[in-house]
């Protein structure tokens, strides 16, 4: 790790821990989300810039509050006559120097609900599902708009517009950043943890599978556990926190040396992160003890099957198959069905023909989903039916837009079914 | 906050609903008014059939006076209110027991009203 990739982690950690909090506390001090947002995003620009320039300062959590704030005072000084005086009736914001011996006492229970609350405001489902992901990326998570907009491989002035929009319409529709009412929490926090585990799926296989300098499925993984440690009691909250940190866990065989993705049976097991599957494990039993099932829980249960089994041949299999059926009754989708085939044909070669049928059933709506045919010319080539095996690879090669996919698949072109080990 | 409430519906898909359903329904409404009287700031109008509407365009000799709604669309309105609610999650709870959202291609915009004229001084 190079002095500036070490800066740029320190940077990192720093921003997505405080920034989110910064906005929230002066939302509330001025009254005004938008002002107090786009003051956070100007320090968090100043702060790389100055950090990487500089090396970081001694208390990097007060630097980037004491630079908020002012950019918050200069936007306010800035703007009109009218909104200067309704300021002056506002209660008095807090001295504007932070000492840097001194800073702001970090994460106490208030401030952790004040994150929260501005998480549920930027997941509204009065927003665009498009923005909702991209506003808590820089609201909450501290991301500016050229790093969200690299790593969705979206135009920069198309994505800054989608998020003006979005952040206009909280305030002028009335969004209250409050964590919601009790009667519509569970409805509210679904929302949440759609855009938190979508974050760590663009995150884990960007769609060009370049490098970032954010690492974003981290940073979900982080969200995630935030969410549920603010949430105690909400069991999907607890479910999602432990399936992102059970994928986590093996973040580091994900890729090979040369940068080459490497999928589960093939794995090095022994680089799977042992401390935080044992986390993930904990995450789970809080989930279960509160008996509100649902299928964030489900499917950490399936990634906790894979992450304490020795080997892929070892794998509790008919488990997996069960939790597949009851994950099923949540989610009927084609994904579903076509991974919880893939597990059947685990069960032994008597069933590898079954699970091609289940297969071939989701053909009309997964016919443009490289993992479908993927999926097939697995099962075709532990058949025997190696010339439809490499049809169906090619067809997922064609489908593929990831560089480490693509080469994943273009060695199983010449993969030989007695050397694949399945 | 004031929002106003655009209740809109399919007049395309009427024939399909269950007229008794479409009784009960019409019946539930005003109680719906009743129990959510606190409310209310204004609690509008509801409108005739579509084809009573006229609209009046814009025209390069000046304005052209036409038969039917304003759009194409197959949604047309058919009533308004004025809701005075805390927030936007106050708006969706009310709007969300609209007793008509029962009956197919019903649906009901949200819209805040201006209030604040400073922001276009």
């Amino acid at each position: 790790m190079t002095p500036s990739q070490q800066v740029d982690g320190l940077l990192a950690r720093t921003l997505r821990e405080e920034s989110g909090l910064l906005v929230a506390r002066l939302a509330r001090q001025f009254h005004d989300f938008d002002l107090a947002e786009e003051a956070v995003q100007t320090a968090v620009t100043e702060a790389l810039e100055a950090w990487r320039r500089d090396g970081p300062p001694n208390n990097p959590a007060a630097w980037l509050s004491t630079a908020a704030r002012h950019n918050a005072l200069d936007l306010v000084r800035r703007r009109s006559r009218q909104t200067a005086l309704a300021m002056r009736l506002a209660p008095t914001p807090e001295p504007v120097e932070a000492t840097y011996d001194a800073p702001d006492g970090p994460t106490d229970r208030g401030s952790t609900d004040d994150r929260l609350a501005l998480l549920f405001a930027c997941c509204h489902p009065a927003l665009a599902p498009e923005a909702r992901l991209a506003l808590t990326l820089r609201a909450v998570v501290g991301m500016t708009t050229p790093q969200i907009a690299r790593a969705f491989l979206v135009n920069e002035r198309t994505l800054a517009q989608r998020i003006v929009r979005a952040k206009r319409k909280i305030v002028t529709t009335g969004i209250a950043l409050s964590v919601p009412a009790d009667e519509v929490l569970a409805e509210r926090l679904a929302d949440v943890l759609a855009v938190v585990a979508l974050m760590y799926n663009e995150g884990f296989v960007s769609s060009d599978g370049g490098t970032q300098d954010r690492d974003l499925a981290g940073d979900a993984v982080w969200l995630a556990g935030v969410v549920a440690t603010s949430l105690p009691r909400e069991a999907e909250a607890w479910g999602l926190a432990a399936l992102l940190t059970f994928q986590h866990a093996r973040a580091a065989a994900r890729f090979s040396d040369a940068g080459d993705l490497v999928l589960l049976p093939d794995q090095d097991r022994s680089r799977w992160d042992q401390a935080a599957i044992a986390t993930g494990e904990q995450m789970l039993e809080r989930a279960a003890a509160l008996h509100s099932p649902g299928p964030f829980q489900l499917r950490a249960a399936i990634a906790a099957c894979h992450a304490t089994s020795p080997s892929w041949a070892e794998t509790d299999w008919l488990q997996i198959v069960t939790l597949f059926e009851v994950l099923t009754r949540y989610d009927p989708s084609p994904v579903v069905r076509l991974n919880r085939a893939v597990a059947m044909s685990q069960i032994g070669h008597h069933e590898v023909e079954p699970s091609l049928d289940a297969v071939d059933q989701l053909a009309d709506r997964l016919d443009g989903y490289h993992l479908f045919h993927a999926t097939r010319a697995e099962l075709l080539t532990r058949l025997g039916r190696d010339d439809e095996a490499a049809a169906a690879n090619a067809r997922a090669l064609a489908l593929t837009t990831n560089e480490a996919e693509r080469r994943l698949l273009t060695t199983r072109l010449h993969r030989r079914p007695l050397e694949d080990g399945s | 906050m004031k929002y106003v409430l655009m209740f809109t519906s399919r007049p395309d898909l009427n024939a399909s609903v269950d007229p008794e359903l479409g009784q009960a329904v019409y019946k539930k409404v005003y109680e719906w008014f009743q129990e959510n009287g606190d409310k209310f700031a204004d609690s509008g109008a509801e409108l005739l059939g579509v084809e009573t509407a006229t609209t009046i365009k814009h025209g390069d000799d000046g304005p052209v006076v036409v038969d039917g709604p304003f759009n194409e669309a197959k949604e047309v309105v058919g009533g308004f209110s004025v809701i005075d609610v805390p927030d936007m999650d106050a708006a969706v709870a009310l709007v969300k027991t609209w007793p008509h959202l029962e009956l197919p291609g019903v649906a009901v915009e949200i819209r805040p009203m201006v209030e604040d004229y400073s922001q276009f001084a």
